[in-house]
């Protein structure tokens, strides 16, 4: 990846042809991803009773699109952004990344995706470099570059380089998701799986987060999934929005068209809060509450 | 970039982890380091008191080869539950990496740091009984079977390794208990022939007991590899069908958590 942060404009310059040009089988032509009737089980209890947790599945993603999930806890979200990096198996179903099957031609798919998910997940006691410098040789890059993008990457997610050597558990929550989200993009992602990237971060962190991913966008040619409970977030970067609930797509439109859709076949306000109440059948605020119990536990 | 350059590198970034790992929990590193010298000079004490160089030699080789085994097996066998500990097992997963290189980095890192430690035993053994009766020993011998003890174990030590992916909770302390089963059986501190029958059976299914038989009889008695060719061959065949199968069965354990969703992170 070519990273070049520029002092006076402060944006991070990714070029999609230095990043297309590392050998990757990317055909322009064919979607981002492609998920056909996706469904898979989990055997849970003592009763090993089958629990189906995502249930015929169907998207397309074109290349440089943003899809956005919503659902509440327990929808489905989590375990289809696990099918697509391959961290889970598929039940039923295919899906594609830029044309390859994840299961036939799993090492090319890994080449093309990364993930940032809800919990920041670290070697506590390793510095962001060190953790960064470790996800980059898995991906093939070579040391020194990666230790300039990474850096790079870092400053324009507002960390300072003096932090950047110091071990990542004497880091905020908010700072510890910033460098999830370097290490994501320091492997150049073609397709970006953003597991409620945003959540549990303060107001100016997630809007840095969000300029972010914008930027990451425009400029790095990727094509993002992203779950999220946050609807303005949602609105603000999706193209088209997936509502999920118990494992099933029970709506998909671009966000305009979803609030359209409610509008005139329920006649209630034209909002995603609205689009979120009707096809899951509970409002965020019930969903909170649930998150708040849960960690109560 | 070649394929096997790709490899090699990803191989690399698992000993570099791991080696800034142990760096930064150097303290803890240390305290391990001390209580095993502590551990193994005890158990050479033992020997001493009875004045018989023979029996102080033969416990202090094997609380210094199981000190080197339990280091190499306690690396790769955490492997899994560390990066479970973490919550980084299904980043690593996700990387476009081998699993035989992730393994092969762990086997590395694991062997180059069970040395370090060894070797530092060694020297504490040496300040505490510089006049050591080891003017016949055969060195060939002694590395011989240090290096197939190695690679003997390294099999074993895969397939604890995977214990942690089968059992979310309860993997981490089932290798544990494996791990004090082979100090048990294979004859560290004393002969097998001292153990219940049944035991003696087990025990020959442990590359260790011919590992620390092999380096005794060629520190103490000065026995050419030739002489102790029945330690040799278990330990050739143990690494032959043990390493392979090791692979293979953790990729079986990687699908069968891939399919029950065993990778996500608890807790």
């Amino acid at each position: 990846m070519t990273a070049t942060l520029t002092r006076e404009s402060k944006t991070l310059i990714l070029d999609p042809q230095a990043i297309l040009a590392d050998a990757r089988p990317i055909d322009r032509t064919v979607p981002a991803l492609l998920v056909e009737g996706v469904t898979k089980r989990f055997i849970v209890g003592r009763a090993k009773r089958p629990v189906l947790a995502i249930s015929n599945v169907s998207l397309r993603l074109e290349r440089g699109g943003v899809v956005g999930f919503l659902g509440a806890n327990g929808s489905g979200k989590s375990t289809l952004i696990r099918l697509v990096s391959g961290l889970l198996t598929l039940d039923e179903g295919r899906v594609e990344v830029f044309g390859h099957d994840i299961e036939r031609e799993e090492m090319t798919v890994k080449r093309l995706i990364n993930r940032v998910s809800v919990d920041a997940a670290f070697f506590k006691k390793l510095s962001p470099m060190e953790n960064l410098l470790f996800a980059a040789r898995l991906y093939g890059m070579d040391a020194g570059k990666a230790r300039g993008d990474a850096i790079a990457i870092l400053e324009r997610l507002g960390i300072a380089r003096k932090r950047i050597d110091r071990p990542v558990e004497q880091m905020s929550r908010g700072m510890q998701q910033k460098v999830a989200i370097a290490r994501a993009l320091l492997t150049s992602p073609a397709l970006l799986l953003l597991d409620e990237p945003t959540t549990g971060l303060d107001p100016r962190s997630k809007l840095d987060v969000q300029t972010f991913i914008e930027d990451v966008r425009t400029n790095h040619d990727a094509s993002i999934v992203l779950t999220t409970h946050d609807l303005d977030e949602a609105d603000r970067l999706c193209d088209r929005i997936a509502v999920l609930n118990d494992g099933r797509v029970v709506a998909e439109d671009t966000p305009d068209g979803l609030k359209r859709l409610v509008a005139e076949r329920h006649g209630q306000e034209p909002t995603l809060h609205n689009v979120f109440m009707t096809y899951t059948g509970r409002s965020l605020d019930d969903d909170v509450e649930e998150v708040e119990a849960g960690e109560d536990d | 970039m070649t394929l096997l350059t790709h490899e090699l590198k990803a191989s690399y970034a698992f000993v570099e982890r791991n080696f800034n790992l142990s760096r930064r929990y150097w303290g803890w590193e240390l305290a391990f380091l001390v209580y095993s010298a502590a551990g193994a000079l005890s158990i050479s004490f033992i020997g001493a008191q009875f004045g018989d160089s023979r029996l102080l030699l033969t416990l202090m080789v094997g609380a210094i080869f199981w000190n080197y085994l339990s280091v190499v097996f306690s690396w790769i066998a955490e492997t899994i539950s560390v990066e479970r500990w973490e919550g980084t097992l299904e980043y690593t997963m996700m990387a476009p990496v081998h699993r035989s290189t992730h393994l092969l980095g762990s086997v590395a890192y694991a062997m180059v740091f069970g040395l370090v430690h060894t070797a530092a035993i060694l020297l504490a053994m040496i300040v505490f009984f510089p006049n050591l009766a080891v003017g016949s020993a055969n060195p060939l011998t002694v590395v011989t079977f240090f290096v197939l003890g190695s690679f003997s174990f390294v099999g074993i030590a895969m397939l604890a390794a995977i214990l942690p992916l089968l059992y979310v909770e309860r993997g981490a302390q089932m290798t544990f208990v494996l791990q004090s089963v082979l100090l048990l059986v294979s004859g560290v501190y004393y002969p097998i022939e001292v153990l219940p029958g049944w035991m003696q059976v087990i025990s020959r299914l442990s590359p260790a007991t011919y590992a620390i038989d092999g380096v005794r009889r060629g520190l103490i008695d000065g026995a050419s590899v030739s002489e102790l060719i029945g330690d040799v061959w278990p330990l050739v065949a143990m690494g032959i069908v043990l390493i392979p199968f090791g692979l293979w069965a953790f990729g079986r354990a990687e699908r069968y958590a891939k399919r029950t969703g065993k990778l996500k992170r608890v807790g």
